[in-house]
Order: C-alpha cells, then sequence, then structure tokens
C-alpha cells in the first residue's frame, strides 16, 4: 500500500477577486503519492501554476478540501509548512554576490535560530543536498555565473536542504536544452526514489514526462483532469484524445507523441529498415506520403541500411535517377513533382498506423 | 570567492577611528594634535576657546556624521532588500520627500504666518524643524506602510513612494512660491544638509536615538536574507512576507527619519554604501552587509564631512554636494572594476 501523501477532495481552484470568483478548475478528487514522480501537463493557461499555487498554499482553494500528510492544509502555519513543503519555481532570482553554499543554506531556515547561522547538523544537511545534486563542483561559485540548468539544480538542493516530505516544482525543464532536461527529469526520478520524496511537477515536455513519470495528471479546460500512468492513460484513450485536435498524433505503439501531417501528394516507395523509415520522415515533412501499398508514377527504392547502394527514383518509363543523400532526394523529387500534373492525395492512402512500414 | 570579512571589518573599523581624529583635527581653527589629545583626555591644559571648538562643535559634529553615515546606509541597505531594487534608497520612497515637507511647513509658514523667521527663533526652532521634519517623515512612511499591507508587487509601492515625493515636491514648491525671501533661503540651506546643525546638547538624544534604533534594525537580518529569494521563496521558507516587509521599511523610515530632523536630507549615502560593501565583501549576506554598511557608512559620512571643512573652504560646503561628489566616482569606478571582473571570469 503505497503512502498517501497529498489528498485532494473536491478541490476547486481559482481567483478570487472583489466580488467574484474565477474558477479555474472544480471537483478535482485525486492523491498524490510518497516516492513518486508526479507530472502536471496541460496546455498553458490551464491552470497549472493556479494548481500548484494552491497546492502550496501560497493561494487559498475556492472549495474543497487539501489534505496534507493526512492534516488540512488550512491547519498549518508558515513555520510549519515550510517543514512540510519546498517549492522550486520558474522566477529567476536575481542574486548576485551569493555563493551556491549559502543559497542552499538559506534552505535551512526554517530550522535556523535567530540570527539563521547555520549549525553542524544544518551545514551537513547543506553538504548532503549538494552532493545528492551533483553541483559539487560548484559550491562556491556565484549563482548569478551559473547556466539556467545549473541554477535549477542549485534551487532543487535548496529545496532536498530543506528536507521537507514533499517537493513542488514548476516547470523545471523549461529553458533547459534537451540533455538537461532529461537530466533533470532523472534527478528528480533518483530522488523520488531513493529518498521516498513526494515530488509534483508541471511541464510541457511531454515526451519526457510520459517516459519518466510515475503518474501523470492531464489537465485540460473540458475533460477536467484525467490521472493515472502513462500507460493507463495511454490505453484508455486519454492522452490521443488530449491532444486530438491540435495537430498532434498520439501513437499508441511507441506511447509517444508525432507531429500529424498534412499530406499534399502521395507516392510509391519499397525498401527496408532504418533508410526507408528515415527517407519516409523526410518525405512526410514535405507533405509527400510514402508507402509500399501506394499506386503511383514515382516510386522509390531505398535499399536497406547494409547496401551501399544509393537512393533510386524511377519515373514512369524515364531512366532511374540515383541520388547519394536524402537531401538530394527531396531536391530531386520537388523537380519532378512540379513538372508533373497535380497528382492530389488521397484520403484512402493514409493508413490507420502510418508510422510503421 | 568570498573576501575576508574579520580583517576588511577591522580595516573599516581602524579607518572610522582615524578619520574620527581627523575630524577633531582639522577645520578652520588649527588646533595641534597634541593639544587635541589633551583636550579629549580632560586635561584642561589649554585655552577655553580650544576647549570649546573641540566639545562644542567638533565632538557633535564627527560624532552625527558618524551615526548619520551608519543609519542611512543602513537604511538604504534594507531599502534596496526589500523592494529588491538596486536604486532604493531613503530618498526613493518618499521618506525624505516627507521630511522636506514637514520641515516646509515650518520654516515657511513661520514666516508667511507667524510673522517671524525661524532662523531668529535659535532653539525653539531647531526642535521645531526636527518634530516637523519626524512628523512628515513618518507620515509618509506610515502611508507607505499602509500601501505595502494592502499591494502585492513591490515596484508598485516604490512607485507609490516616488509620486508621493512627487506630491510632496509639488507642495513645498507652492509653498516656497507665497513665501519670504529669508524663509526660502534657510529652507534651501537645510535642505543642503549638514552634519553641524546638531548642537552640543541635542547629539547625545540623537546619539541614543541612534543607539536604540541601529541595533533593532539588526533584528531583521534573517528576514532580509529570506527576502532576497522573493516573496514566494520566502514565503515557502516560513517567512511571514507582510509582516517582515512591514518591520523593515518602518526600521528604515524610522532611522531615515530622524537622520533627516537633525542633518536634512541626506543624499547618495544611503543608496551608494550598500552597493560598496556588496562589491568589496562579494556577498550578499545580511549578516555581512548590514556590519560592513554601518562601519562604511560611518566611513564615508566622516570623510565627506572632512572634506567638507578642509582648510582653505571658509565655512562650510554644503554636505550633499560633497557626497555626491566625492561618492559617486568612487562607486562607479568599483562597480565597474567589479563588472570587468565578473565579464574575465
Amino acid at each position: 500500500m503505497k503512502k498517501k501523501t497529498i489528498e485532494l477532495q473536491q478541490l476547486s481552484i481559482g481567483y478570487k477577486t472583489n466580488h467574484k470568483s474565477k474558477v479555474v478548475a472544480q471537483c478535482i478528487d485525486a492523491t498524490i503519492n510518497a516516492g513518486e514522480l508526479t507530472c502536471l501537463i496541460g496546455a498553458n493557461g490551464v491552470g497549472k501554476s493556479t494548481l500548484l499555487r494552491t497546492l502550496s498554499a501560497f493561494q487559498a482553494s475556492l472549495d474543497g478540501e487539501i489534505r496534507i500528510q493526512g492534516k488540512p492544509l488550512k491547519s498549518y502555519n508558515d513555520k510549519q509548512l515550510a517543514k512540510v513543503i519546498s517549492v522550486v519555481l520558474t522566477e529567476k532570482c536575481d542574486l548576485r554576490n551569493m555563493t551556491v553554499k549559502e543559497l542552499v543554506g538559506l534552505g535551512r531556515s526554517p530550522y535556523t535560530g535567530f540570527w539563521g547561522g547555520l549549525s553542524a547538523k544544518d551545514r551537513h544537511e547543506v553538504d548532503a543536498a549538494i552532493k545528492m545534486v551533483q553541483i559539487k563542483h560548484l559550491k562556491y561559485r556565484m549563482v548569478h555565473t551559473l547556466s539556467d540548468g545549473e541554477r535549477h539544480k542549485v534551487m532543487i538542493a535548496k529545496a532536498l536542504a530543506q528536507s521537507t516530505p514533499i517537493i513542488y516544482l514548476d516547470e523545471p525543464t523549461a529553458f533547459l536544452d534537451f540533455p538537461s532536461k532529461v537530466e533533470m527529469m532523472q534527478l528528480l526520478h533518483r530522488l523520488s526514489r531513493e529518498m521516498g520524496k513526494t515530488i509534483f511537477l508541471s511541464t510541457h515536455d511531454l515526451e519526457l514526462a510520459l517516459q519518466i513519470a510515475d503518474k501523470i495528471w492531464l489537465m485540460d479546460q473540458k475533460q477536467g483532469i484525467s490521472i493515472g500512468t502513462p500507460e493507463d492513460l495511454s490505453l484508455d484513450g486519454s492522452l490521443s484524445q488530449f491532444f486530438a485536435h491540435k495537430g498532434i498524433f498520439f501513437d499508441k505503439n511507441t506511447g509517444l507523441f508525432r507531429i500529424e501531417n498534412e499530406y499534399i501528394t502521395a507516392i510509391r516507395m519499397v525498401g527496408h529498415g532504418q533508410k526507408f523509415a528515415m527517407v519516409r520522415k523526410a518525405l512526410e515533412r514535405n507533405g509527400i506520403f510514402a508507402d509500399r501499398k501506394v499506386d503511383a508514377e514515382i516510386m522509390i527504392e531505398t535499399g536497406n541500411l547494409n547496401s551501399d547502394k544509393p537512393f533510386v527514383i524511377h519515373v514512369s518509363n524515364n531512366p532511374p535517377i540515383e541520388v547519394c543523400s536524402i537531401d538530394e532526394l527531396l531536391t530531386a523529387v520537388t523537380l519532378i513533382l512540379k513538372e508533373r500534373p497535380f497528382i492530389p492525395f488521397r484520403r484512402e492512402h493514409e493508413s490507420k498506423s502510418p508510422v510503421h512500414g | 570567492m568570498q573576501r575576508p570579512v574579520f580583517p576588511l571589518m577591522l580595516a573599516l573599523f581602524v579607518l572610522i577611528i582615524f578619520l574620527f581624529l581627523l575630524n577633531l583635527l582639522l577645520g578652520s581653527v588649527t588646533i595641534p594634535l597634541d593639544a587635541v589629545i589633551d583636550i579629549l583626555l580632560g586635561k584642561s591644559t589649554h585655552t577655553i576657546i580650544w576647549e570649546n571648538i573641540i566639545w562644542k562643535s567638533r565632538v557633535p559634529q564627527a560624532l552625527t556624521a558618524l551615526f548619520a553615515g551608519a543609519a542611512l546606509s543602513i537604511s538604504g541597505l534594507q531599502m534596496q532588500t526589500v523592494f529588491r531594487n538596486p536604486l532604493a534608497g531613503p530618498s526613493v520612497l518618499g521618506i525624505s520627500s516627507g521630511a522636506s515637507l514637514g520641515v516646509a511647513f515650518v520654516v515657511l509658514f513661520s514666516g508667511s504666518i507667524g510673522q517671524l523667521a525661524l532662523s531668529q527663533l535659535g532653539y525653539v526652532g531647531e526642535v521645531a524643524v526636527s518634530v516637523a521634519a519626524i512628523v512628515g517623515a513618518l507620515s509618509v512612511m506610515a502611508l507607505i506602510v499602509y500601501v505595502s499591507q494592502k499591494v502585492r508587487g513591490n515596484v508598485t509601492i516604490l512607485i507609490i513612494g516616488v509620486m508621493i515625493g512627487y506630491v510632496a515636491n509639488a507642495i513645498i514648491g507652492v509653498l516656497k512660491y507665497f513665501s519670504v525671501e529669508e524663509d526660502i533661503r534657510s529652507y534651501v540651506i537645510w535642505g543642503l544638509g549638514s552634519f553641524s546643525k546638531v548642537s552640543g546638547d541635542q547629539v547625545y538624544l540623537f546619539i541614543s536615538l541612534m543607539l536604540l534604533f541601529i541595533p533593532l534594525s539588526f533584528l531583521l537580518i534573517k528576514n532580509m536574507n529570506l527576502m532576497l529569494l522573493g516573496d514566494s521563496y520566502a514565503r515557502n521558507l516560513g517567512l511571514n512576507v507582510k509582516q517582515a516587509r512591514f518591520l523593515v521599511i518602518s526600521s528604515s523610515g524610522i532611522l531615515v527619519a530622524i537622520v533627516t530632523a537633525y542633518c536634512g536630507p541626506i543624499m547618495f549615502i544611503g543608496l551608494a554604501v550598500p552597493h560598496l560593501c556588496r562589491a568589496i565583501f562579494q556577498s550578499s549576506n545580511h549578516r555581512i552587509l548590514m556590519p560592513a554598511s554601518l562601519l562604511m557608512g560611518a566611513v564615508l559620512a566622516l570623510f565627506c564631512n572632512l572634506v567638507a571643512r578642509m582648510p582653505g573652504f571658509e565655512g562650510a560646503l554644503p554636505v550633499n554636494s560633497v557626497t555626491a561628489l566625492v561618492g559617486a566616482p568612487v562607486v562607479a569606478s568599483v562597480l565597474f572594476s567589479k563588472r570587468k571582473q565578473d565579464l574575465s571570469e
């Protein structure tokens, strides 16, 4: 039985202005478990930040209850809450002249005395947090000289130094390059596993979230919030439905997203393996659907990966054209298509599972 | 690469003592060093005039400069932290303008309504000016504190403070327009700032007030360190942001109000010293910056006071001109060399 750290009962979130309240999402029933990485996914403006702010008590809920470790969130005061929940936000602190060690040390504030001095135990916790996030080499660097990714890690170390069972992160992967995103998610996953932390984060990096998260919360204006493991959400169609109207294609076979192309025309293509897949991908990007089953004047032979043979383009009875790279192939095909009478793409060419040839 | 804190602090401390003695030694009347030391030690072997100059004029002035510089710097540091704005300072929030408005009312009205120039009132006039400045500064501060509890963003408060400053200046302009010339002159002179206005008796009241409020401001060090992280992070670390903001603005405002009441609006020190300290100590930890600003503020104020009274300048230059003329290039060069260092890292 997993330990529930956060329970939401009939929660409504939104903003209260003087007279009326604007509801962002309502009737949320959910739990977040300890030792799990939970990712919150949704379009911009759907209320992810509002939800995070409400869960971290920065903002009052409109209705319903939030229970943290069995106790209502409202029953915690600021000081108690500081020992239960830590946050990592998107806002960039403009900190000059502060070392990484000092910043992480500020994470110990809920435990330090009146002057904020660090005890031996505090210093140990700071070192442990820095080690956990693997930024030991940055310990004495000034925060303002760090890159975005490094700074994010420092803020995570700060959250770890706060020694709270719960960590919320608002878009921790934003502004990072791809390897850093992966590293960040792996780090968070490791923290949830090794330290039993409850980690809840919002993100726009769908593919990463689907691969690394234990639970996904899909937040949508119409459907409300759907919750489950990435695989469950994939099987029950929530994910496909979620992105159905946005030109994104959810491929159930791989469990990943693809961009859906508008095809202009179709050509016939034969070949095997990686070479086939790559040529096909390139053609699709240019609005040309290519498949074995298509009956067309143009035919491309890709060969397979083991053959050193170039790509061959056959156009009806003309002599075949040989090209060495996909770039050249694309140029040739575009030229040929220009000379030909326009052959509109017919819907029936589209197979149900276009990714696997 | 943090600097060694303790030796630097010690150096500043030694510098204060040195500058303090220099302040006693130099002036329009030449008194030899051994005489100054004898007078300070209470050996009354010298003329009564020298004794009077030292005890009634130079010591109060040096002490005023020392404490005013320290208080303004701490106040400026607090403002810069609470508003997370490097340009914040005692004068920006309209607190100095509030003090000026109070003084303007007293100085300019006493002439046009009471038919007497305040400068001829002596001690009563001095007290009236101090009280007016404190009342003016504290009412603006109360207004800003009230707003800070209602409004969310720091920038909003800052803008409101600047607006209050403009309104106060506008009212002062109207008052000036309807005033007699001598009053305007005495108001303008007050506005130039001076460490020598505090007379021998009042200086001890000033010092005791400073000795009360400067240590109180040190109680807010942990709060200010957390505020550096921004409201959300600070709150997440258990800080009651509204309360902390109230305390820091109040502390800062009271310090400025008292200094302005006694010395007039002293510009620049409150803005510049925190920057100097950050650059010199390479830190934004208030456990270092608060004492550093205190010491550095005292050093800078004593130095400016010395320059203002350099032999050659008969009488005394306005302190405000000196603080800006001496301080601005120093701060600019420190910040500039730091920028180069940052770039070469």
